[in-house]
């Protein structure tokens, strides 16, 4: 018999809480310690995911480490051996009592008319923690309430208790520290510097930790009361991130969205135009019910009549001019069950291969099959390699992640781009480099003693995507190649954006062995070879960034079929518009950047007669004669986990244990690598174009938000102020801006982040009354590079 | 007994007395490099540099210079907390002297910049420091011109720099001007201030300064009167030094008084056996309290001390027999008060300073200061109740939960409770607050009682979430 040594945890720290003796990891927080076991202390600027101040000294405990009890606050104190914490002696609850007395001293207590009331720290703190009286009778302090300190974002001065929460979240978080106390003592506020609003991409997450009404976000100002609220837990597809979102709704309507703290995702955080975008779902311009061409324009039709039409129109198709004259597009904007259910209605049942969930926007999809890091690798990788957009822009909670690793020193950045981005001021290094010449710039890192010593030193993960839209991926996926090549260990993390792109490729919508991409498609379209056209969420009108491209496609398409949730410029030219239910309208799964397949959740009745693509590709196929079998979206959950590589153990009850989601094996999918990168002479195109997305464009959700709509920064062309003199025009003047392709008229902008010699455009802005110019007649889809000539008009 | 005046600046009083910082006062060029040189000046500097640092750091050690702030913390001691093997290591100079009735630093920066920056190089040279950081307080513009031309003359003439006196040693000093606040005076606030933050003081444990200081390097932040005291004790060594005052208060301090007295100003007086009775009617200091009137009370160590009365006049200034009397020496300013003064007027004074000067940081010294400064005005209007003289020591408990340091305890029967206290901020602006309105309120109720014309009491209705 042998006897086991007790495994002693080098980590636990023994302390006695009210007497009774507990465990706590080594330098976990006096006040977490409690918490994790069952004792609660009373906090208002303490913030997990951020660091303690000892602020509000709320949270004032008897604390005896051998030396008599003294009051200290919890939220500063790690824990030692044999300390002893006294919660709820009469000195502890003498502090806390008098210090909520305190912090009520000055507080309006306007709880019943203020959006916090019921779901308040204070107002909850008062009544567990409070004297239960106030003594204050004198005249309590007044401001002008509430004022705007951005365009989403109110502060009722009144009602702050001066956590610094608020504030550190913009300083130490978003790295926006635009909010800040002014004046002193009784009189110190938070406000923003005079004519510099707090225009942070993330300053709805102040608004969700504020721990009294004071910070209000104007979607949500005054449009329910915390207890009429229902909740569902769910996960945003705005970008492809996956952050953890409690979905809230009161009378069916969507009212709000609420981080929710998923560690290996978001941390509790989302960026601003994820959490405000619910206003579109609730938009009055939704599509209700199927539209039907007819000889005087779109006409409403019953879903018997649009099914019927559609199945006629491939039906038509097919003896037209067989499967591969048939192709879809999109997918990206649904569930991993719609994509599922419309890659067997494409792949099995119509027979075509050619299907993309893409807007030759993106990668080719052997990106995915690459040894793929998870978001929590690359936020713990020692380097990081960037060779993507503008993250703070395209994938901000991404942002939030990787500039926290650099904040902690885990990890440093070494950053190539075109354009200075919102890492590159946390980055170890930036190489900048010249659109279309990646692979120079990777080759110049490799040889570069000092960045391979960097790299030698431990883990590393290249964040990829699409940094140029004005470039095809030839010269991203070239300098990618031989990045991996040289560091043949090192993780890929796919920063493609679209919502569920990685999701609908892995379940299939993607192109089938000698099936065309998405350029493909479109050129085929043009060519006059589809004779069906299936836009699944799709405006190419809108997205595909050579927009001569996208036009001819459409005209060249025989027939069209769009399912949406709005009348896009796409869906305009359709032959049968079919109403898809939106966001937080039907329960599913959608997966990540990383690959995480989490649960979405239906929290509202979808708008009018809209379904679910799923249910709808299902009918379709009924229709053509094929039971895919499915009747709820369980169905096809399980389907996936039966048919896709990788979703083996993705069934609903596993996932539902795993609100946090489960990585999917990345699938096998064979690297088609773009053609060569062919750079021309650029004779008199002096400046070389880049197109990149901003948070805020006219993207269909957003620009159905009304409090996010009129946030894009709009269309001009954006050159560095020491180019603006040489172009001969000043800053805001109308500038003539001709590629090989065409000439389109913009405002001139100076911006320090462009380098010399390059120009760059916003994408997908939304046009003006004065300008309507559009950037996508620029660019050709079948060039490396987009090479333009500014002059004065 | 000769008097010199400057214009602007405040009286120095100089007497048959020892003086170790204020010898070149009575120079009316005593700022100047050239006055400085022919009165021993930079010879501290050069004994300094004839021994080793370590040498140097025992001779500051051994003489006890106490640091002259307010908390009477030996100098030596506190360099000796640094870390080992940590660089750069900083000295931040303390010279935003703003406590209420404060004001020798001002006259020692105004009158003898040099004999400051001397020491600070001694300092720098003892504890192996890299670099100094000299903080003015914003409001003091003569202080700020001399030294900033001080400096400019030392530098010039090779004091400061590369290589001083052709030593290995080099320092840099570097002047910062403050923008006035009361509580960047506390040590980590100024280290914030000096980093570019808004003033507002860290939390210690674990960020004490010697250890994470600024920039989160080790800092030593010194007293400006702690520093003007090294250049004597180099010249004439520690064995001199200590024959001055008493065994743990060795060397002399300076004082400012101010209030009801004859001659109110700056006075250098010999630490530890110099009784307050002295300072107020000695023929040689402050020559007694003015008309001849009464002395009521006194504040014994700037603004935030508890207050002391008659019964305390024979203590003498040393730190530890002040604390346990139940006040603290602080930074040597005495304020007294005769007969004729308007007590809970006083204390209202006092506290509207420290509630106008909180930061903001903590609660209960951002909203109890207001409070109680709040109570307090009413009370001197005549508006006030029986209760909110209660109420007064109700909000005061919640800045200084338990038991409070105050003159009279024992007469009162109870334990006498040496300072500091308990407390419920990180830094002393909030029982700052507190002790003016805590001793004027114990030592003189009849009079606050006398006040309270309308004896009523208001039901107190307004309950949370009512």
């Amino acid at each position: 018999m042998t006897i086991e040594e007790p495994i002693v945890d080098p980590n636990a720290v023994g302390l006695f809480i009210n007497g009774q003796a507990v465990t706590a990891r080594k330098g976990d927080l006096i006040i977490k310690a409690a918490e994790d076991n069952g004792e609660f202390i009373p906090r208002f600027c303490y913030h997990e995911r951020m660091s303690s101040v000892g602020m509000c000294r709320m949270c004032l405990v008897e604390v005896d480490t051998g030396r008599g009890p003294q009051l200290i606050p919890s939220c500063m104190f790690p824990v030692a051996p044999d300390m002893k914490v006294f919660t709820d002696s009469p000195t502890s609850k003498a502090a806390q009592e008098g210090v909520l007395e305190l912090l009520l001293a000055q507080h309006p207590l306007d709880c019943p008319v203020c959006d916090k009331g019921g779901e308040c720290p204070l107002q909850d703190q008062a009544f567990t923690h409070g004297p239960g009286e106030s003594r204050y009778v004198e005249e309590k302090r007044h401001y002008e309430k509430p004022i705007p300190i951005s365009d989403l974002v109110f502060l009722d001065r009144e009602r702050c208790v001066l956590c610094d929460r608020c504030t550190r979240f913009a300083d130490e978080v978003a790295g926006d520290a635009l909010i800040h106390f002014t004046h002193r003592g009784n009189l110190t506020q938070i406000n923003t510097f005079p004519d510099e609003p707090f225009a942070s991409y993330f300053s709805g997450n102040t608004v969700q930790i504020c721990p009294v009404g004071a910070l209000t976000a104007s979607p949500y100002r005054f449009k329910a009361r915390p207890w009429d609220l229902a909740e569902a837990e769910s996960t945003c597809t705005t970008c492809s991130v996956g952050c953890r979102v409690a979905v809230q709704s009161s009378r069916d309507e969507i009212v709000r969205y609420q981080g929710v703290d998923s560690d290996p995702v978001n941390w509790g955080w989302l960026c601003d135009r994820g959490r405000f975008n619910f206003q579109s779902v609730n938009s009055e311009q939704r599509l209700a019910a199927p539209q039907i061409l007819t000889a005087t324009g779109h006409a409403t039709g019953s879903w018997n009549a649009a099914l019927a039409t559609t199945a006629q129109l491939i039906t038509d198709a097919l003896a037209a001019g067989g499967p591969e004259s048939i192709a879809l597009l999109g997918g990206a904007r649904g569930t991993n069950e719609d994509a599922f259910a419309w890659a067997r209605l494409a792949h099995d049942v119509i027979g075509t291969p050619n299907v993309s969930a893409q807007l030759v926007d993106g990668l080719p999809v052997g990106v995915l099959a690459l040894n793929r890091a998870t978001i929590d690798e690359a936020a713990s990788a020692a380097t990081i390699i960037l060779l993507a957009p503008d993250l703070k822009d395209e994938l901000p909670v991404l942002y939030l992640r990787l500039r926290d690793a650099v904040q902690a020193k885990r990890s440093r950045i070494i950053e190539l781009t075109a354009k200075e981005s919102g890492l590159t001021r946390h980055a170890w290094r930036t190489s900048f480099y010249e659109p279309g010449t990646q692979a120079d710039a990777v080759a110049a890192l490799l040889a570069d003693d000092a960045a391979m010593a960097q790299i030698g030193r431990g883990d590393v993960v290249v964040v990829v995507g699409r940094a140029n839209l004005a470039e095809s991926s030839a010269p991203t996926i070239a300098a990618l190649n031989a990045l991996l090549a040289a560091l043949p260990n090192a993780k890929v993390l796919p920063a493609l954006r679209r919502g569920n792109v990685v999701g609908a490729t892995q379940v299939g919508l993607r192109p089938g062995a000698g099936g065309l991409d998405s350029k493909g498609i479109l050129n085929a379209a043009a060519n006059g070879k589809i004779e069906c056209l299936i836009l699944l969420g799709a405006d190419p009108l809108s997205d595909v960034p050579d927009a001569d491209l996208a036009r001819r496609a459409l005209a060249g398409a025989r027939r069209i079929i769009s399912i949406d949730t709005f009348m896009s410029e796409s869906s305009k030219l359709a032959h049968v518009v079919l109403p898809a239910a939106g966001y937080a309208e039907k329960d599913g799964t959608t997966t990540n950047l990383e690959g995480r397949v989490t649960r979405v959740a239906q929290k509202v009745t979808p708008v009018g007669t809209s379904r679910p693509d799923w249910m709808v590709a299902t009918e379709i196929a009924a229709r053509l004669g094929t039971d895919l079998g499915f009747s709820t979206d369980a169905d096809v959950t399980s389907a996936i986990a039966e048919h896709v590589d990788g979703y083996e153990q993705l069934t609903v009850a596993h996932l539902s244990e795993h609100p946090d989601g489960v990585v999917a094996l990345a699938p096998h999918i064979d690297a088609t690598n773009p053609p060569a990168v062919t750079l021309g002479d650029r004779n008199a195109y002096d400046y070389r174009l880049i197109v990149s997305r901003t948070l805020y464009d006219s993207a269909t959700m957003t620009a159905h938000s009304p409090a996010l709509a009129t946030l894009a920064p709009g269309i001009a062309v954006h050159v560095n102020p020491l180019d603006v003199s040489r172009i001969g025009a000043s800053v805001g003047d109308d500038v003539k801006v001709t590629s090989a392709k065409a000439t389109i008229v913009l405002p001139l902008a100076a911006d320090t982040r462009v380098q010399r010699g390059t120009a760059w455009v916003p994408f997908n802005q939304p046009s003006s009354a004065t300008n309507q110019a559009r950037i996508g007649d620029l660019i050709d889809a079948d060039a490396s590079v987009t090479d333009i000539r500014i002059e004065t008009l | 007994m000769t008097a010199t005046t400057y214009p602007f600046t405040p009286g120095f009083y100089s007497g048959d007395r020892p003086e170790i910082v204020t010898s070149r006062f009575k120079y009316e060029d005593s700022y100047s490099l050239e006055r400085y040189l022919t009165t021993d000046g930079y010879k501290g500097l050069q004994a300094a540099l004839a021994k080793t640092p370590t040498e140097v750091h025992d001779e500051v050690r051994g003489a006890t210079v106490l640091g002259r702030g307010g908390a009477g913390f030996p100098a030596g001691t506190k360099w000796g907390l640094m870390p080992p093997n940590v660089y750069p290591r900083y000295l931040v100079v303390n010279g935003d002297e703003s406590e209420p009735g404060t004001y020798k630093d001002r006259l020692l920066m105004e009158r003898d910049p040099h004999q400051l920056i001397e020491g600070c190089l001694i300092a720098c040279y003892a504890a192996g420091l890299s670099q100094c950081f000299l903080y003015i307080r914003g409001e003091m513009a003569l202080a700020q011109e001399r030294v900033a031309l001080a400096l400019n003359e030392a530098y010039a003439a090779g004091y400061i720099g590369k290589n001083i006196l052709g030593s290995s040693f080099s320092v840099d000093i570097v002047l910062h001007w403050g923008a006035g606040a009361y509580v960047v005076g506390e040590e980590t606030a100024l280290i914030e201030s000096l980093e570019g933050n808004r003033g507002m003081p860290r939390l210690k444990p674990p960020y004490f300064p010697a250890a994470i200081g600024l920039y989160g390097k080790p800092t030593i932040v010194n007293n400006v009167e702690t520093l003007a005291n090294l250049p004597w004790l180099l010249c004439n060594g520690m064995a001199e030094y200590v024959k001055v005052g008493t065994e743990t208060s060795p060397g002399t301090r300076m004082v400012a008084v101010s209030g009801h007295v004859n001659r109110p100003g700056v006075f250098e007086i010999v630490n530890g056996t110099t009784t307050f009775r002295d300072l107020i009617y000695g023929e040689d200091f402050c020559n007694g309290i003015r008309n001849g009137n009464e002395l009521k009370a006194f504040v014994p160590g700037g603004g935030s001390a508890p207050w002391f009365t008659p019964e305390q006049l024979d203590l003498p200034f040393e730190g530890r027999l002040v604390g346990a009397a139940g006040s603290m020496l602080g930074s040597g300013a005495i304020m007294v008060m005769d007969h004729t003064t308007d007590i809970p007027a006083a204390a209202l004074t006092l506290t509207r300073f420290y509630a106008h000067e909180s930061c903001g940081k903590c609660a209960p010294c951002r909203e109890g200061g207001t409070w109680l400064m709040r109570v307090l005005e009413r009370v001197v209007a005549g508006h006030g109740t029986d209760r909110d003289l209660d109420q007064l020591f109700e909000v005061g408990e919640t800045i200084c939960p338990g038991a409070f340091p105050h003159a009279s305890s024992e007469k009162l029967g109870l334990a006498a409770v040496p300072f500091p206290y308990k407390m419920t901020t990180i830094c002393f602006v909030g029982p700052s607050a507190y002790a003016p309105v805590h001793s004027a309120l114990t030592l003189f109720r009849d009079e606050f009682e006398a006040r309270v014309v309308r004896r009523r009491t208001i039901p107190v209705t307004a309950g949370v979430g009512q």
